[in-house]
């Protein structure tokens, strides 16, 4: 199929930048989104022009290292999966696709679609662990049973993948979505009550001073996230800060 | 024992690590506070280690090529991590874990590194339990198991088809703790160009910058390459796009011996290739082993039908259809190890029975199981007398409890619904048991510098056991290295900052910067990914799943012309000076092309066939893999020596005091 790309570039975090037409050829529905920008940058280098840069490193759906908006959505059109799960099977001969760097104060484009996403690292460090030492010497794996539904319900906060696609979705570039999967998966262990308090805190406060914007209840993240990660999470969050305000 | 020491130490095999533990020399914390290490790669094994060794007290500094810790590709590992913990009762123990691992791997591993895996093994699920790592659990809240291939006990936890994203999480969650103390500091979006030495002992690395181009030097009393495997020498394989042999050649070619580098798994559950723009291939998990049959049409005239869309794979009778992994192999069937059941692909595609448009695909089909489960089903909701139609729906919603999620990925990348037609598979490249040579202490033939999880040979041999990757990257990360370094770092506490502005580090930063100015100026003709695709196409025909005297001779004159143009002629856009991914990606396959030439070279010296290594001409007359004891039972450690063609050979020689070797049999 041929399509026509309107593609983000920009040259470095301090130029700025312009949307870019790249008629494209030879398209088959088999090829993953990224697989055709393959193609794309194939055919840039061959000209000798500068292929587009994008962050990309799985290409099975896990590493959250693929962004972009496709078409104004995080990943694109289908849901519950990555961009590098994407195919062209989900476009028309003859589409436009406009391809944008996810959008936030938090995410400054490094260069074309190449954002900055270190401020998700920084709020994890902020105490999105528990204080254990790694010696092995801890308590037998079996000595305290979880209850399955707690179990299985913090695996389910635990697979969000780190991607961004949350903030990418939400008009305030809220990061509550992304904080409170990992709040969650803490606050449904027993091994994660202990710090409880000071995480909840420490985690908002750095997510707040990174620049994300506040929770409105869109919903929209949830919607867009390729982890299916649910918005219960983000209720969970409150209560936990609520409660950890009081005590704190 | 020649050049190579591996220092096992003394006494039965079962107190070999605790009496090693007990004599070795200790750092105390304050000297500790004085001493820098570099970790390389933060996958289980770097990630586990950065966060142990900053915990113990030491200076880490961490680097890898992606924008965080996290995405490093030990994410992707889907079924599980083996821990010999017996929850299950079902007489499992350290030593037969240990048995498992050494007979898996073919007899080309080492007794005493394999015991004492298995015997940290237990802690590893101690530890993530305690860091809030959400493993399966039963009802009663104690955790689940599942069985693997090639075992005959429940000893693998998972955490649903995404056990390698929660441990990677749980050790990223360690190396955050110690970020926030200040006892790492990360370096993201850095690439090792380097290894530098200084007096014959690891110093420090010369780093780039991937952001803005600049190349950095980073000193330390004793450098860690956990920079995981080298499996994308094939173009093509279940590794990330980014995965690379970098940082493990930049070492090799500074004196760390090269080990065993044709030993490769080709895994046998993956998705087809589709054509040229392939640009990566997607695992479908071993436990789909349990309850798929494998099969292919038994007349080649029904394959062809088959592949020319005339015919049906559902229209086929059952008759018609050669299960050839029961059939040859009645008492494992479907459930071989990995290299026994990727040979019997290829043999049957070879003789022309594929099922897809290559020709290079046989069917995994889950319909019996699918009815199997219907009727239990049926039984236990007191269905009468229920239609198939009714069967089927039951069964399909079983199925989809155990495996939804791999259904799922495969009809978004396949565009075929699996419940409803057998899916297509086909081996691909997946691990690499070979690695840096280390000994007892994971250090390499460099003084300082160490290898951790699929970077080093030490524990799979010839073929790894599936679920046992997970499990050595963080007994190499938490519980050996950072005990075993100290060893070593006991002799530095006196030494003080290394300094970097040294005549060697002058010399290592220049040899970067020539390199990076010869890529810069090839003559433009192709780009990078026409010679690492074309690389791919040489490995695959020629080192791949079954290897000769002829092809790999081949090979190596091939893969050595392929360099030579290369470096003439290849085409990076745009300049050094900032982010370039095809820079980046050159630097990459650079090193590919030589150590692809290494690869070939090993499996040709090695005249005989042990798991996932099959020559031709070294098979029994039913066509399985002739081991060739007498001969070579040894790891290869290759010395480099300026081009591959002239890497020196050393052997270590295997010793089985505790087990007896005999020829692997799965009839």
């Amino acid at each position: 199929m041929k399509l026509n790309l309107k593609i983000w570039r920009q040259k470095d975090a301090k130029s700025n930048g312009q949307m870019v037409d790249y008629p494209i050829s030879g398209i088959e529905g088999d090829m993953s989104f990224l697989e055709m920008m393959d193609v794309l940058n194939e055919e840039l280098i061959t000209k000798g022009e500068d292929p587009v840069v994008f962050d990309h490193d799985c290409r099975e759906g896990i590493c959250g290292s693929c962004s972009l908006q496709i078409n104004g959505e995080p990943h694109g059109p289908d849901r519950l999966i990555t961009t590098c799960q994407l195919h062209m099977r989900k476009f028309n001969d003859g589409d436009t696709i406009v391809i944008e760097p996810f959008r936030a104060k938090a995410f400054p484009v490094i260069k074309d679609l190449m954002v900055d996403r270190s401020s998700f690292d920084r709020i994890q460090q902020a105490g999105g662990y528990i204080s254990v030492n790694t010696s092995g010497n801890t308590v037998d794996a079996n000595a305290i049973p979880i209850d399955k539904h707690d179990a299985d319900e913090a695996m389910d906060s635990a697979t969000c993948i780190g991607c961004g696609a949350c903030v990418a979705a939400c008009k305030n570039a809220s990061a509550m979505l992304f904080t409170s999967a990992k709040v969650s998966q803490y606050a449904l262990l027993p091994q994660g009550q202990v710090e409880a308090t000071d995480r909840v805190l420490n985690m908002v406060r750095q997510m707040d001073l990174e620049g994300f914007g506040n929770c409105t209840n869109t919903g929209a993240c949830e919607v867009e996230c390729p982890k299916g990660i649910s918005l219960e999470n983000i209720a969970r969050m409150n209560r936990e800060y609520f409660s950890a305000s009081l005590k704190g | 024992m020649g050049i190579l020491d591996s220092k096992i130490p003394s006494g039965p095999l079962a107190d070999k690590w605790t009496n090693h533990k007990n004599h070795i020399d200790l750092v105390n914390p304050a000297n500790k506070r004085n001493i820098d290490i570099i970790v390389v790669g933060t996958g289980l094994a770097g990630g586990s280690a950065a966060a142990t060794l900053a915990e113990l007290g030491y200076n880490v500094k961490t680097f890898c090529y992606q924008d965080s810790p996290r995405r490093a590709h030990s994410i992707a590992a889907q079924g599980g991590i083996n821990a010999a913990k017996n929850y299950q009762g079902d007489g499992d123990s350290n030593y037969r874990l240990f048995y498992d691992t050494v007979k898996g791997g073919d007899y080309r591993s080492r007794e005493a590194n394999v015991y004492r895996l298995a015997e940290v093994s237990g802690n590893i699920i101690d530890q993530c339990v305690a860091q809030g790592v959400p493993f399966a659990r039963e009802y009663g809240g104690l955790l689940d198991n599942r069985s693997f291939g090639g075992v005959l006990v429940s000893r693998t936890f998972y955490a649903k088809g995404q056990t390698g994203q929660q441990l990677l999480l749980g050790a990223y969650s360690a190396m955050n703790r110690q970020i926030n103390r200040g006892k790492i500091l990360p370096f993201n979006r850095h690439e090792m160009m380097d290894l530098v030495k200084v007096d014959g002992k690891a110093r420090g690395i010369i780093a780039r910058n991937l952001v803005t181009g600049e190349i950095e030097r980073h000193s330390a009393h004793a450098v860690v390459l956990a920079t995981g495997g080298y499996g994308n020498v094939f173009f093509l394989s279940t590794n990330a796009m980014g995965s690379n042999v970098m940082a493990a050649w930049r070492a090799h070619r500074r004196g760390a011996f090269f080990s065993n580098p044709c030993f490769t798994q080709i895994h046998p559950t993956c998705i087809p290739v589709s054509g040229d723009h392939q640009s990566k291939l997607t695992l479908m998990s071993e436990s789909l082993r349990n309850d798929g049959r494998i099969w292919v049409p038994k007349r080649i005239e029904d394959a062809q039908a088959i592949r020319e869309g005339k015919l049906k794979p559902t229209q086929l009778k059952e008759e018609d259809r050669d299960y050839y992994l029961e059939r040859r192999y009645p008492a494992f069937g479907n459930l071989v190890p990995r290299d026994v059941a990727s040979r019997a692909a290829k043999e049957r595609c070879d003789a022309g029975f594929g099922v897809n448009k290559t020709g290079e695909a046989v069917y995994l089909d889950f319909a019996s199981a699918i009815m199997r489960y219907g009727k239990e089903k049926a039984l236990t909701s007191g269905l009468k007398n229920p239609d198939d139609k009714t069967l089927r729906e039951l069964g399909e919603k079983v199925v989809e409890a155990k495996y939804g999620n791999l259904f799922q990925m495969y009809e978004k990348i396949v565009d075929e619904n699996p419940y409803k037609t057998p899916m297509m598979i086909y081996p691909a490249v997946h691990y690499t048991m070979g690695g840096l040579w280390v000994d007892y202490n994971l250090q390499t033939t460099i003084p300082g510098c160490y290898a951790a999880g699929e970077a080093n040979f030490s524990d799979h041999g010839a073929n790894r056991l599936g679920a046992s990757a997970l499990m050595q990257g963080l007994a190499d990360g938490y519980f050996v290295l950072p005990y075993t370094i100290g060893d070593y770092l006991s002799n530095d506490i006196r030494t003080g900052k290394i300094a970097t502005d040294s005549p060697e580090f002058d010399a290592a930063e220049q040899e970067v910067r020539d390199r990076i100015a010869k890529l810069m100026g090839g003559s433009g003709t192709h780009s990078v990914d026409h010679y690492h695709k074309k690389l791919g196409k040489i490995m695959w025909n020629k080192c791949g799943m079954s290897r000769n005297a002829k092809d790999l001779q081949e090979a190596i004159d091939e893969i050595s012309n392929l360099r030579a143009d290369f470096w003439a002629n290849v085409r990076i856009p745009g300049s050094a000076e900032g982010m370039n991914q095809e820079l980046e990606k050159a630097g990459r396959v650079a090193d590919f092309l030589e150590l692809g030439e290494l690869f070939a070279k090993d499996a040709l010296t090695r005249n005989e066939s042990c798991g996932g290594h099959f020559r031709e001409e070294y098979q029994t007359p039913e066509g399985e893999a002739l081991r060739d004891d007498e001969n070579f039972k040894f790891v290869s450690a290759w010395e480099y020596k300026g081009e591959p063609k002239d890497a020196v050979l050393h052997k270590e020689d295997l010793v089985y005091d505790n087990i007896e070797l005999k020829t692997r049999s799965y009839k």
